[in-house]
């Protein structure tokens, strides 16, 4: 195994447009345990460490471009108020050791389904930031994950950041484990209110192939806040309203049964999380909600 | 952050028992009943402490083991040509390569392969052995082993071992249980009967009947196995390793290696936790084989991985029972059949089959019973010992039927328990009485006296702590579904080797002048695995010698078997065997002071004379000499065995027989917050009295309570590990998914501690280990049933169980 280590952004995009098949490390909290289990035995690994640039992040107006290097420990720290959906998934990643290595690149690069920053991602509307020798361009979030562990970059490109926008209302996420912390998703839900467009984004986690969003459940309830004038007299959403939503996320899963929980469980958690996750951002919205995110 | 609290009760005003007369003395600093602090502690926590995982040998190579990948097959061939050519490779051996005739190792039946032969009977048995001068190179050289499988059916519950067809996982066995089993693929059968259940059940108004099942926990003790083989000189060896018991690793390696046991040395490497997974053999013979073979020394480490298939598991089980009992709550009878499943190594089995069965009935009187216990022969992972040892599969469910019993009753599930708890005096169903203290109502009470924890715990003026809800930091919960549970339960646990076992330890002890100060050195052969052991013995010899500075010496097999560290025993057995030799070089140390000073003074022919604070003197504080001055240049040396007293075996159809040394009782109240809509818990609180006999170290025992306690709630709401039932493949080896409780996973323990004195145990002590570990899963998972109202009869329950989705 060769180990390649560019010093700068420009020696990496060369570095990986020679060797294609090179494995990206950054925080190594995802390459290394593949590697220590024997899982993968990959012929060169690029290591990111050297770029000071993927550590950083920009608030602007309208979004915030984040570095793929950022480690959650950042994100959960600084960025809480630009992007709380994101802030609140970070917490749930692994342990605090693993929190201040790893970053939101590195779970867009393995693209796993169980990946805690994608329902928020999802959620939040995102675009994640490529380049290559080629040239740069942006890949809408809803456009990245192409399959079970796959997603849309070419061979030649690395993920230099993430473009998210900006919260312009609640957020929240929920992730469902068999422990209290520390533990990898049985399934996890993304949910983004954008009073500015009127419109309301989810993401689901470990509950099918990829990650997804409910669209269908979106489409449901954005038509159902419209039509009952609901983002301007901030009236309790029924719970009728609530329960078909929390039914259309749940059936926008497509889960397997595995070691960590069955099909069935996992489809009726996205239910729950839908529902709850709903009555939080909009009792937020409506401005009668506590903090609720959590004093941890 | 939850804090334990801990009070220690008074021993006056206990209902039984006799208090011990205790020696001690007061003038000795850091003797017994202080909380004097562990030798290894601060090594431990700040990651400077020697793991045998850290030795380290010049000119040493790293051994690495080929493990099958099918839970049950034939061998049709092995090639190891390819691995053998590797640069780095200095050998390769397999079953063809052992030594001598002995190819068989096991605790108590000789049925392990030390490398498989002809078939594998479980997922990762070893297969061949590789030695090579880098740990990648070995591990890369056993993946280059071609070894080609012809699949064989799997035998992975009592239905498919059983059936009129199965194939047998051992043939022509000949082990000392073949002749009583009604199968083949059953290691060993116990039935209790006593008094006569079909017909106390005609006296029953309510009858209550449940099938349990638990599920297959893992010792995950945090050093993986380990250990360095050395070649010496004279053609033998020196092995290094983390253990539970030197002299029984001893006993299994020499005849493989066919060397005289004086030729197989060992001493104890730093172990990293054991729990019973220790007690059999995992890399030591494979270690030695190839320092033998290479002329080098050899090192082994497992990963975690590898861990989870290099040892034996707690037996997963099926419990059926029956229970009766009278409108006004006294319970008429009980019957009960306990299916453990030992998977396809007998390992402990045999001794786990008896536990099950003699403590099936639980701490309660029932003069009627008819129980049968039994351990199979599967492809399943082998299974053995772990804290707890056949005794927590079957309080799992003698309490869930003791709930089910009081709620058919209409009664408080607690004075349910106290109506019927046995006491000193109550007759056990093999017939033996209980000769000691045994507070079954009172731990009961305490724990039910304690006050709740609030309410609502989590709401702050922030709003919702998610760490005090269920899922945690997982955000799922800001109290929504969260309904609160409360749990009770009680357990017994024996306390030392069983049916008649000459379960001795042994201990060295020398007393002699260093740098003008007595010094005592304490020498066993104790496996020091965390529990403290190495702490006690120096409280012990400065109570027993008056001298504060006590060496304790490493732990060898140049001094005699001090017998396993299992069974709650080391502190009565080797802390006995230490008591003991102390007391033969305080009397040695008299006879000389007599000798010297005896004219001076008439005490040392008439009064009764201590050694305190270095000094000899009489039973009434009278100084007589100074230790310094009576020994001089002498050096007083006792190496003595020490026995409790003896067991007998059970009758093997009826069950009878004074077969256990001592009980150990704990009970545990439980109070849980079930997020019923996801199927998520989050304990709150785990409150635990025990009976201690006499707390030799507080903090230590405290230390073993709230561990236990918590290693019990890990099997009640998550640890498992999974096995395939079409392949009898483990699923998830990896602590990725199985998953051990976190520190927002443990609740508060509070502890109140009684020491009743057992009058036939060193000081009274009670062996303490084990027993919390066994009333804390039921309680839980009572907790659990009382916040949700459904029946659960399974452990561990998973989120799909409580909600209907599974």
């Amino acid at each position: 195994m060769d180990f390649l280590r560019p010093a700068s952004w420009e020696e990496a995009l060369a570095a990986k447009a020679e060797h294609p098949t090179a494995v990206p490390i950054a925080g190594g909290t995802d390459v290394m345990v593949e590697i220590n289990f024997d899982h993968r035995r990959p012929e060169y690994l690029l290591d990111l460490n050297r770029i000071g640039d993927l550590y950083e992040w920009e608030v602007g107006e309208e979004s915030v471009r984040l570095g793929a290097s950022v480690p959650y420990t950042q994100i959960m720290e600084n960025l809480r108020a630009e992007l709380p959906g994101l802030a609140l998934a970070s917490h749930t990643v692994a342990s605090p050791q693993i929190r201040n290595r790893g970053g939101v690149g590195g779970n867009l690069g393995t693209a796993s389904p169980a990946g805690d920053a994608h329902p928020a991602l999802l959620a939040a509307g995102a675009e994640v930031e490529v380049e290559s020798v080629r040239g740069s361009r942006r890949i809408p979030i809803d456009e990245f994950y192409t399959g079970v562990k796959r997603n849309a970059l070419a061979p030649d490109e690395l993920i230099r950041a993430v473009h998210i926008d900006k919260a312009d209302g609640p957020q929240q996420f929920s992730k469902v484990g068999t422990r209290n912390a520390m533990v990898i998703a049985v399934c996890a839900f993304g949910l983004a209110l954008h009073p500015g467009t009127r419109t309301v984004r989810t993401g689901i986690g470990s509950a099918a192939p990829t990650p997804v969003r409910a669209k269908a459940a979106e489409e449901f309830l954005n038509a159902a806040l419209e039509e009952g004038g609901f983002w301007d007299n901030g009236e309790i959403i029924t719970p009728s309203v609530a329960k078909q939503f929390a039914d259309l996320c749940s059936a926008a899963c497509n889960p397997i049964d595995d070691v960590r929980g069955t099909a069935s469980y996992r489809r009726h958690a996205v239910g729950i999380m839908a529902r709850r996750t709903l009555t939080w951002t909009w009792e937020s919205y409506r401005g009668t909600a506590a903090h609720t995110e959590g004093v941890a | 952050m939850p804090s334990p609290t801990f009070e220690f009760a008074q021993a006056g005003g206990a209902p039984t028992g006799t208090p011990t007369k205790i020696t001690q003395g007061s003038q000795t600093k850091g003797g017994i009943g202080e909380s004097t602090l562990r030798p290894d502690g601060t090594l431990k926590v700040t990651g400077e402490f020697a793991y045998s995982s850290d030795m380290w040998h010049e000119d040493m190579l790293w051994g690495q083991i080929l493990r099958s990948t099918v839970a049950h097959a034939e061998i049709v061939s092995i090639d190891t040509s390819e691995a053998l050519a590797m640069p780095g490779v200095y050998a390769v051996m397999t079953y063809d390569d052992l030594p001598t005739e002995v190819k068989n190792y096991g605790l108590e039946i000789q049925d392990t392969p030390v490398l498989a032969h002809g078939k594998v009977r479980h997922h990762g048995e070893p297969v061949a052995i590789v030695a090579a001068d880098h740990p990648e190179t070995a591990r890369r050289a056993a993946a280059k082993i071609h070894v080609e499988y012809r699949d064989l059916p799997v035998i992975t519950d009592e239905a498919s071992a059983t059936a009129p067809d199965a194939i047998l996982v051992h043939e022509g066995r000949d082990d000392h249980h073949a002749g009583h089993v009604p199968h083949p693929n059953i290691v060993h059968r116990q039935p209790i009967v006593r008094g006569n259940a079909d017909e106390a059940a005609r006296k029953a108004d309510v009858i209550v009947r449940g099938e349990y099942t638990f599920g297959m926990q893992d010792q995950a003790f945090l050093g993986p196995e380990s250990g360095l083989a050395v070649p010496e000189e004279d053609g033998g060896v020196h092995l290094y390793i983390a253990t539970q018991w030197l002299h029984s690793d001893l006993r299994q390696i020499a005849p493989v290696l066919g060397l005289p046991e004086k030729k197989v040395r060992m001493t104890l490497a730093g172990v990293g936790g054991a729990f019973g997974g220790r007690e059999d053999l995992s890399m030591q013979i494979h270690a030695c084989l190839l320092a033998l073979r290479t002329g080098k020394p050899v090192k082994i480490v497992y990963n975690r991985f590898e861990s989870f298939f290099g040892h034996v598991h707690r037996h997963p089980a099926k419990l059926y029972y029956e229970h009766g009992a009278t409108k006004d709550g006294k319970i008429t009878h009980m019957k009960c059949r306990i299916v453990l499943d030992g998977g396809a190594y007998a390992s402990a089995s045999p001794a786990v089959v008896g536990n099950a069965s003699s403590l099936s009935v639980g701490p309660y009187v029932i003069d009627d019973v008819d129980i049968e216990a039994i351990a199979l022969y599967t492809n399943n992972p082998p299974c053995g010992a772990m804290r707890g040892f056949g005794a927590v599969q079957a309080c799992f469910a003698y309490e869930a039927q003791m709930d089910k019993l009081a709620a058919k009753l209409g009664m408080d599930p607690v004075e349910f328990r106290q109506l019927n708890a046995m006491e000193q005096g109550t007759i056990m169903p093999t017939g033996q009485p209980v000769d000691s203290p045994a507070p079954v109502a009172e731990l009961l009470r305490r724990v039910k006296a304690m006050p709740l924890p609030p309410e609502r715990q989590w709401e702050s003026s922030e709003g919702a702590d998610v760490r005090q809800l269920p899922g945690g930091l997982s955000n799922t919960t800001h109290g929504e579904g969260v309904v609160r549970g409360i749990g009770y339960a009680v357990g017994i646990k024996n306390v030392g080797f069983s049916e008649g076992f000459d379960d001795y330890s042994t201990a060295k002890v020398r007393m002699e002048v260093v740098g003008g100060e007595p010094v005592a050195t304490v020498h066993t052969a104790m496996a020091e695995v965390g529990q403290g052991g190495v702490t006690v013995h120096a409280q012990i010899a400065r109570t027993e010698l008056g001298v504060t500075q006590v060496t304790i010496h490493p732990a060898d097999t140049q001094v005699g078997s001090a017998g396993s560290t299992s069974a709650s025993r080391q502190t009565y057995v080797t802390g006995g065997a230490v008591k003991n030799a102390c007391e033969l070089v305080r009397e040695r140390v008299l006879e000389i002071g007599r000798r010297k000073f005896g004219s001076y003074h008439p005490a040392w022919a008439t009064a009764e004379l201590l050694l305190e604070g270095g000094k000899v003197v009489t039973d009434g504080g009278e100084v007589l000499a100074d230790l310094v001055d009576v020994l001089e240049n002498e050096s007083v040396e006792v190496e003595e065995e020490w026995r409790h007293r003896p067991t007998e075996a059970f009758d093997l159809r009826t069950g009878q027989g004074n077969g256990h040394v001592q009980y150990s009782f704990a009970a545990h109240r439980a109070v849980v917050e079930v997020d019923t809509e996801l199927g998520l818990v989050k304990v709150i609180e785990l409150a635990c009295a025990q009976d201690v006999g006499k707390a030799l170290n507080p903090l230590s025992v405290l230390g073993q309570i709230q561990g236990g306690t918590l290693q019990g709630m890990g099997i009640a709401v998550m640890e498992e590990i999974v096995v395939d039932p079409k392949t009898a493949k483990v699923r998830n080896p990896s602590f990725t998914d199985y998953l051990l409780p976190t520190i927002l996973d443990t609740p508060i323990i509070p502890v109140d501690v009684l020491e009743l004195a057992d009058e036939h145990a060193p000081y009274g002590l009670r062996g303490i280990g084990e027993a919390p570990t066994l009333s804390s899963t039921p309680a839980v998972l009572a907790a659990i049933r009382n916040a949700t109202g459904l029946e659960l009869n399974r452990t561990p329950v998973r989120p799909e169980h409580l909600t209907g989705q599974a």
